[in-house]
């Protein structure tokens, strides 16, 4: 059978998709992780551990951004952040992770992606939050505003789809990346392109790989759409522009 | 029981595998370069195309970022069944991703030229592929670079992915590293990665001063 028929044929075959002891297999200490031979499971197992990795940056990149763009300093530091993050392979850092005291599996995955998805944020925070007009900040103060309401109720709506824009960009590239973990005995769909090259059922590469990409499509529409719907209609121009 | 040592850095190590980590790290250089010369050639008349064609831009763009927006990992998996296991699928693959940062970039840097500037041209009697060459292109010039810069960088970090069908330069090293659990090895080769970044950055901003010496008097200006 050809490549592709292979990959049909593991892709219609619905034991593939539920797994044969279902989607949950206990652990050795009480509690449970995803099944491994199960689509579904895989599916679900990779969009938490990019959920959690972008919480996680966002959680840190977003509050610094929106600070240092606030009172506009640091700009170069971000650059430099951004920069230096681009260069170092992730590989690099999961494999060094792994021989650290962080270990293994799927929360230094998730670490991994979450450091490759602090970039994103604070820059576009740092932009959106230093780009808005200084007239603009200059007539809320004059109006009474204090600093911090100058902050939160007029520079951060303004920065709201640069931000949205930056969002998008991390949570993409982190369903992108998480596929990795495979290589250090992580969960997540790249299980199946690891397993297939391993045990040469190249069927079984392809169809991970498509599942994969389809996982990251997906991403990219649904975060487009929620990007188009945080930015007001007169500055959408603007922030495609800026993506 | 005493643990064996394990440490980050190891001269040692470096000079027991001189050989091994030299051959990876040119493995890695060429395959860098031999992407971004292969993409830059595709980018290049998309890009004219794109510009010239407004119609066509839209799905050159929408290609471009598709191609894009796929998985490294899932990338080289695709691939792999139809290419096999090594150069030429890794190639293709990075290939792949450099092509949206450089349509991108030069399509930015040919919208960039003044108006003025081409209808003068124009004016004087140049033909669309004279104008192209030595009016649009040098004018275009920083941000293509800066476009050549973004691809490099990523390219150098891509590479390594490439582990995943056995041709990931340096990666190749930390993933034998991880195996052996050999952090001199791991630490090795993620240090000359980002090396090796940094000077193929370097390098091509110099080239751009070179290629734009126009750039340089402004600044001292």
């Amino acid at each position: 059978m050809s490549t592709v028929g292979e990959a049909w044929a593991y892709l219609t075959t619905w034991e593939n998709w539920t797994g044969a002891n279902g989607i949950t297999t206990p652990t050795f200490d009480g509690g449970w992780r995803f099944a491994q031979d199960s689509i579904i499971a895989l599916t679900l197992e990779h969009i938490w551990m990019s959920f959690a990795a972008v919480a996680i940056a966002v959680a840190f990149a977003l509050p610094v951004g929106v600070l240092l763009g606030h009172i506009r300093k640091g700009g170069g530091a971000t650059v430099v952040i951004s920069n230096v993050s681009r260069a170092m392979p992730t590989l690099a850092l999961l494999t060094l992770f792994a021989a650290s005291a962080i270990g293994f599996g799927n929360r230094a995955v998730i670490l991994a992606a979450a450091i490759f998805a602090f970039p994103p944020i604070l820059t576009n925070a740092f932009t959106g939050m230093s780009g808005v007009d200084p007239d603009i900040r200059e007539a809320a103060l004059g109006q009474g505003l204090t600093r911090f309401q100058v902050a939160t109720r007029v520079e951060l709506p303004l920065a709201v789809p640069l931000i949205a824009a930056g969002l998008r960009t991390a949570t993409v590239q982190t369903v992108a990346t998480v596929p990795l973990a495979a290589l250090v005995a992580g969960g997540g769909l790249g299980v199946i392109i690891n397993r297939g090259l391993a045990t040469q059922r190249y069927g079984e590469v392809l169809a991970g790989a498509v599942l994969v990409a389809a996982l990251a499509l997906a991403t990219d529409a649904v975060m487009a759409r929620l990007q188009r719907a945080a930015t007001p209609a007169p500055l959408r121009e603007a922030a495609t522009a800026a993506a | 029981m005493d643990a064996p040592e394990n440490p980050w850095f190891s001269l040692d190590y470096l000079q027991r595998n001189t050989e091994e980590v030299v051959d990876q790290l040119a493995i890695h250089a060429t395959l860098t370069l031999q992407a971004l010369a292969i993409a830059f050639l595709i980018a290049f008349p998309l890009a004219v195309i794109a510009r010239r064609i407004p119609r066509l831009s839209g799905p050159i763009m929408g290609i471009s970022g598709i191609l894009y927006t796929i998985p490294s990992f899932a990338l080289f998996g695709l691939l792999a069944p139809f290419t096999g296991i090594g150069r030429t699928t890794v190639l293709i693959g990075l290939v792949a991703y450099a092509l949206l940062v450089l349509v991108r970039n030069i399509v930015v840097g040919l919208e960039g030229v003044d108006r003025d500037v081409t209808d003068a041209a124009r004016g004087l009697g140049y033909t669309p592929t004279r104008l192209l060459f030595q009016v649009e292109l040098p004018l275009a010039l920083p941000s293509i670079i800066a476009g050549l810069r973004i691809a490099a960088v990523t390219t150098v970090a891509l590479v390594t992915v490439g582990v995943v069908v056995g041709y990931g330069g340096l990666g190749q090293l930390m993933f034998r590293g991880l195996q052996s659990d050999y952090r001199a090895q791991i630490m090795t080769a993620t240090l000359l990665c980002l090396a090796l970044a940094l000077v193929l950055d370097l390098l091509l901003a110099l080239a751009g001063r070179l290629a734009m010496p126009w750039q340089r008097r402004r600044v001292a200006a």
